[in-house]
C-alpha cells in the first residue's frame, strides 16, 4: 500500500495544473497516474497552433502547451506513473491501478483529484443507416493515426459535425493531400469556435453544410460513400435532398462525453447537462476530498481554461488535506432560458474568494442581455452582441457579493436587450 | 492436400460439426471465404437459446431445437462460452394473443419442451417489472437462454483445431467436381481434395450444392436489423421479450446479451443481394417501435451500435439437413434461421452420427473437450489479477478502457489456434472496442498490436479481412 497526500488520476493540462497548484499551496506527497506513456493527454496529437493565447499570452502547438507543464512537474518531486490505469476508488479514497511494471497498485489518497478527460461520441449513438465498412472513424482517431502514427486513415473525406476537432481534421487532412469534401452540421450553426471555422474550412475552400446530416453509409470492405440529406426544424431528414457524396473516409466529430466511468463507479453524482460531476466553487464533487476538472468535469473549448479551472481544483484539494477547506451552507447555481448549465453547480456561502461561473448557452443569441440574479436581485447585468454554443463564456462573482447574498439560489439568464 | 471431410463455411453450425469430427480418428478441414470464423449469420442474430415452442410439430426445426437447447448448456461449459438460462417470455398484449400464446403452449407441449407454463400480466410484470401494462399474460418458458453465438463459434473452432483439425481462412470454394470417388473443391487457396463434404455454408449454401447439381435449396436472404445498447440498459429485462405474430408482422425481441447489454430487433426484410448488411433507417425504425410497446421506458439514447444480420430461409420454411439426394458423400445443412443458433448443437451431434456411421470412423482416445477459458481480466479478483500481472506484464497493460482488457489477452486472443488477424476478430475475441466509445481510444492501438504479432506494418492490418483496410500510406 502506497500512501500520498494527492491522487491526480490522468495527467494531460487538467491533472498537471492541478497537481502543479497544489504543490505550490504546500501539500508534499502527490502523484499523478497516466494511462497513456507520457504526460501531456490529447494535446500531445494536437499538433496544430492556438494554445495557450489567454494564459500564456502567445500562440502555442499543442505539444508545446503540454511541454511547458511538463517541465514544470518534472522540476519537481510529483511522482508520476504513466502507462497505468485507474480501475477502481474505494469509499475510504483508496485507489486501485494497474500497469506493467508494479502489477496492481493500492494507494491510499487523502485527496483525489478527477482529471480523465473526455471521448468522443462514436457512430453508434447516432444510428446511421448502412454499411458497417472500414473507413469511419471519429476525427480523434484519425487525428491520432495522421499526427502520432503517420498514416493517412484516408484520401478522400467526408466530415459529420463541426466540433473543433472535425475543423481542425479537415485543414490537416487537407495539408497531407487529401481530398476534404464536406463537412455536414445537423444544426443550424457550427458547435466548433468561429476561428476555427475561418482557419480551417473558408481558408481552404471546404464547404460546411448546415441543418445537414450523414443518412446512409455505403459500401462492403471500405467506404465507397455516405448519403447526405438536408434536416428540417426537427432535425429530421427531408424527403428528396438527399446527395450521394463518394469518399473512403467519413470522419466523426458529433460531440464529447466526459469520461466518467470511474466517478459513477466511486458514487459519485453527474449534472445530466453537463455529464460531469457536480461540484462546488473548488470542485469538489459530492464526495469529499474527490474534486474533479478539465474535460472529465465539462468539455471546454479552449486547454487555457482548463487550466485555469484545474488550478482552482488542485487549490481546493490542498485547502481540503490541509484541513482549510470550509464546509457549510451552499446556494446552489442554475441556468435558464437558454443558459444551459453552470459550474460549478453550487457555492460555499463561507467561500474566500471570487467565483467565476462557467457555462455555455443552447442555442445562437445575439444583442441579449445576460443577466445574473439571486432571487429578485440583479448581481450583474451585461450586454452581449453574441453568444454560441461552441464557445464556453464565463461571469465573475465577487467574494463581497457572495457573502452578501440571501437568497439560496443564483440564476443566470438571457434576457431582451 | 487431401482429407476425409471438408466442412464449407465457418459458422456455428460447421464450426460445432468440425468440433464433433475432431473426437474421431479422421482428418477434417474448414473451409471459411472470410478472414475469421462466425462472419455471417453467426455473429448477427439475437444469440438466444430457445424453449422450443415455436417451431412446428415433427419439422427438423422443432426437433433440432428442443435437442439443441438441451443440450447448450453442456457444450457451453465444455468450451467455456458463457451462456445464462435466463428463460423467455412471449408477451400477449390482447386477448387474441392470450388465444395466441395458448396455442403456442400446446405446440411446445407437442414438441417435448419442458418447463413451460402460460402465466397472467400481473405475474409478467412481478417478473419483470420493466413490462408494459398492457400485457395481458405471458407463455414462460424456463429453459430458454442466452449464448453468444460468436464466442461459441470460435470456441468450437479452437478447441477442433487443438484436436487436430485444420481451418484455413480466405478459401473460398468457387467450384467442385468429383475424380475417382474423391471431392476436388477449386478454392481460392488452390485446390482440396476430400472424401466427403458438409456443405454449411449458410446464406450460400444453395450456391455450393449447386456445385454438385443439387438445386433443390431455395434460400431467399432475409434481413433483420438490430440496437444494441450500453451494459447501463442490460437490466432493463432479465428475460428475453418476445410478442406475438400478429397482422401487423412479428414482434421484436428484447433481450439481455450474457456481456450484460441489451439486444432489441431483428426486423424482416428479404432482399435479392445474400451480403448486404446495411442497416437501414425503416429497419431500425420497425424495432425501435416494436421494442417500445414491450417496455414503454425504454431509452434508445443508449445505443451504443446497430447492426444487421441476414438469415437464410428456405422455401420449405424448415431446415435441410442430411445427405443430399444428388450425392451420398455430401451433406448439406442449409436453411438455417431461427432458431438455428439454438438448434446448431444437435444439427452438430446428428451431422455428426449421419457420417461417422456411414465412413466407420473411430473415436480417438487423445480428444480433449474443453478449450480452456481465456483470461478475463475484468472478471477477475483482485489477487488473481496480481497473480497473472506477475506471470505476464501484458495483462498490466489496459487497452480497451471500456470494457477492460489487457494487452496480454489481445495476444492471447491472436496467438490462439484459429486465432483474431484482423481488429473485429481481436473484437470478437476479447471485447475490445465493443464497449461505449466502440474503439474510439482502443481501435489504434489494437491495430499496432496486430501488425508487431502478425509481423506486417500497420496499414496492412484490416478491420475484418478481404479490402476493409483501415490506414492508407504513411504521411508525407
Amino acid at each position: 500500500m502506497l500512501n500520498y497526500d494527492l491522487v491526480v488520476v490522468g495527467g494531460g493540462p487538467a491533472g498537471m495544473a492541478a497537481a502543479l497548484k497544489a504543490r505550490e499551496e504546500g501539500v508534499e506527497k502527490i502523484l499523478i497516474l497516466e494511462r497513456a506513456d507520457t504526460l501531456g493527454g490529447i494535446l500531445e496529437q494536437c499538433i496544430h497552433t492556438g494554445f495557450g493565447l489567454h494564459y500564456f499570452g502567445e500562440e502555442l502547438s499543442g505539444p508545446e502547451y503540454a511541454g511547458r507543464f511538463m517541465k514544470q512537474v518534472y522540476d519537481t518531486d510529483i511522482d508520476i506513473k504513466t502507462d497505468t490505469m485507474v480501475l477502481d476508488i474505494s469509499d475510504d479514497n483508496t485507489v486501485t491501478a494497474c500497469n506493467k511494471f508494479d502489477g496492481l497498485l493500492t494507494i491510499k489518497a487523502t485527496a483525489i483529484v478527477l482529471a480523465m478527460g473526455c471521448r468522443e461520441r462514436p457512430r453508434g449513438a447516432l444510428s446511421i443507416a448502412g454499411c458497417r465498412a472500414s473507413g469511419i472513424m471519429t476525427a480523434g482517431t484519425a487525428q491520432k493515426y495522421v499526427n502520432i502514427d503517420g498514416y493517412m486513415p484516408g484520401k478522400t473525406v467526408v466530415i459529420l459535425g463541426s466540433g473543433d476537432i472535425g475543423l481542425i481534421m479537415a485543414r490537416r487532412m487537407t495539408l497531407e493531400g487529401a481530398k476534404v469534401k464536406a463537412v455536414c452540421e445537423l444544426m443550424p450553426y457550427s458547435g466548433g469556435l468561429t476561428r476555427n471555422i475561418v482557419q480551417c474550412l473558408e481558408d481552404f475552400g471546404i464547404p460546411l453544410r448546415l441543418s445537414c446530416t450523414v443518412v446512409k453509409t455505403h459500401g462492403r470492405d471500405r467506404l465507397e460513400g455516405v448519403t447526405v440529406a438536408n434536416v428540417d426544424e426537427n432535425l429530421k431528414p427531408i424527403p428528396g435532398t438527399e446527395e450521394y457524396i463518394p469518399c473512403d473516409t467519413l470522419m466523426l466529430s458529433v460531440g464529447l462525453i466526459p469520461e466518467n466511468e470511474l466517478s459513477l463507479n466511486a458514487g459519485i453524482k453527474l449534472d445530466r447537462i453537463t455529464n460531469g460531476p457536480t461540484v462546488d466553487e473548488y470542485r469538489e464533487t459530492e464526495r469529499r476530498g474527490i474534486f474533479a476538472c478539465g474535460n472529465v468535469l465539462q468539455v471546454h473549448d479552449l486547454v487555457d481554461y482548463v487550466t485555469e479551472e484545474s488550478q482552482i481544483a488542485g487549490e481546493g484539494a490542498a485547502k481540503f488535506i490541509k484541513g482549510e477547506k470550509k464546509t457549510g451552507e451552499f446556494i446552489s447555481t442554475e441556468g435558464t432560458n437558454g443558459v444551459r448549465y453552470i459550474v460549478p453547480q453550487r457555492i460555499n456561502r463561507e467561500t474566500d474568494k471570487d467565483v467565476k461561473l462557467y457555462f455555455r448557452v443552447g442555442q445562437v443569441f445575439k444583442n441579449v442581455k445576460l443577466v445574473v440574479k439571486c432571487g429578485d436581485e440583479v448581481i450583474m447585468s451585461r450586454n452581449k452582441k453574441k453568444m454560441t454554443p461552441g464557445e464556453m463564456e464565463n461571469v465573475l462573482i465577487k467574494l463581497d457579493t457572495v457573502k452578501s447574498l440571501s437568497g439560496d439560489k443564483i440564476t443566470v439568464t438571457v434576457e431582451e436587450a | 492436400m487431401k482429407y476425409n471431410v471438408a466442412v464449407i463455411g465457418g459458422g456455428v453450425v460447421g464450426a460445432l460439426i468440425l468440433r464433433e469430427l475432431s473426437k474421431y480418428d479422421l482428418s477434417i478441414v474448414l473451409l471459411e471465404k472470410e478472414n475469421d470464423v462466425a462472419m455471417g449469420a453467426t455473429k448477427a442474430n439475437s444469440a438466444i437459446v430457445h424453449g422450443g415452442f415455436d417451431a412446428k410439430t415433427g419439422t427438423l426445426k422443432a426437433k433440432f431445437n428442443v435437442r439443441g437447447t438441451e443440450i447448450m448448456p453442456e457444450i457451453c461449459k465444455e468450451l467455456n462460452v458463457p451462456y445464462r438460462n435466463n428463460g423467455s417470455l412471449v408477451l400477449a398484449f390482447s386477448d387474441e394473443e392470450v388465444e395466441h400464446i395458448k396455442e403456442l403452449y400446446a405446440r411446445g407441449v407437442a414438441n417435448g419442451v419442458p418447463e413451460i407454463e402460460i402465466i397472467d400480466g400481473d405475474r409478467v410484470r412481478e417478473l419483470e417489472p420493466n413490462v408494459s401494462d398492457e400485457v395481458k399474460g405471458a407463455l414462460l418458458s424456463k429453459t430458454a437462454g442466452i449464448v453468444c453465438p460468436y464466442e461459441l463459434t470460435i470456441a468450437a473452432t479452437e478447441n477442433a483445431v487443438t484436436n487436430g483439425a485444420e481451418f484455413l481462412r480466405n478459401c473460398e470454394v468457387t467450384a467442385i467436381r468429383e475424380e475417382n470417388d474423391v471431392f476436388v473443391l477449386s478454392t481460392t487457396l488452390g485446390e482440396i481434395e476430400a472424401d466427403y463434404i458438409v456443405n454449411a455454408a449458410g446464406n450460400h449454401s444453395d450456391e455450393i450444392a449447386a456445385m454438385i447439381g443439387d438445386n433443390s435449396i431455395k434460400l431467399t436472404a432475409r434481413k433483420g436489423d438490430y440496437y444494441l445498447l450500453d451494459k447501463s440498459y442490460g437490466g432493463m429485462t432479465d428475460h428475453t421479450l418476445f410478442q406475438c405474430p400478429n397482422k401487423m408482422g412479428k414482434g421484436a425481441l428484447i433481450t439481455p446479451t450474457v456481456d450484460g447489454n441489451l439486444l432489441i430487433g431483428p426486423s424482416a426484410v428479404d432482399q435479392e443481394d445474400k451480403d448486404d448488411v446495411d442497416t437501414s433507417p425503416e429497419g431500425l425504425e420497425f424495432v425501435a417501435a416494436k421494442a417500445f410497446r414491450s417496455i414503454p421506458s425504454l431509452n434508445l439514447r443508449g445505443a451504443i451500435t446497430s447492426f444487421a444480420g441476414i438469415r437464410a430461409h428456405d422455401e420449405s420454411d424448415d431446415f435441410v439437413i442430411g445427405f443430399s439426394e444428388k450425392n451420398s458423400k455430401f451433406i448439406n445443412c442449409a436453411g438455417i434461421e431461427s432458431p438455428g443458433l439454438s438448434a446448431a448443437p444437435a444439427i452438430a451431434e446428428y451431422v455428426e452420427k449421419l457420417l461417422t456411421e456411414k465412413i466407420g470412423a473411430n473415436k480417438k482416445e487423445s480428444f480433449n473437450p474443453v478449450r480452456e477459458a481465456p483470461v478475463r481480466f475484468r472478471n477477475m479478483a483482485k489477487s488473481d489479477r496480481e497473480q497473472l500481472i506477475k506471470k505476464n506484464s501484458a495483462y498490466g497493460r489496459i487497452i480497451c478502457r471500456c470494457e477492460t482488457v489487457t494487452e496480454g489477452e489481445i495476444i492471447d486472443a491472436i496467438r490462439a489456434p484459429a486465432g483474431a488477424r484482423d481488429v473485429d476478430g481481436v473484437k470478437r475475441r476479447t471485447r475490445a472496442g465493443m464497449g461505449r466509445c466502440q474503439g474510439g481510444f482502443c481501435g489504434s492501438k489494437v491495430v499496432e498490436i496486430l501488425a508487431r504479432e502478425l509481423g506486417v506494418p500497420m496499414n496492412e492490418i484490416t478491420k475484418f479481412g478481404r479490402g476493409s483496410k483501415i490506414i492508407y500510406d504513411r504521411t508525407k
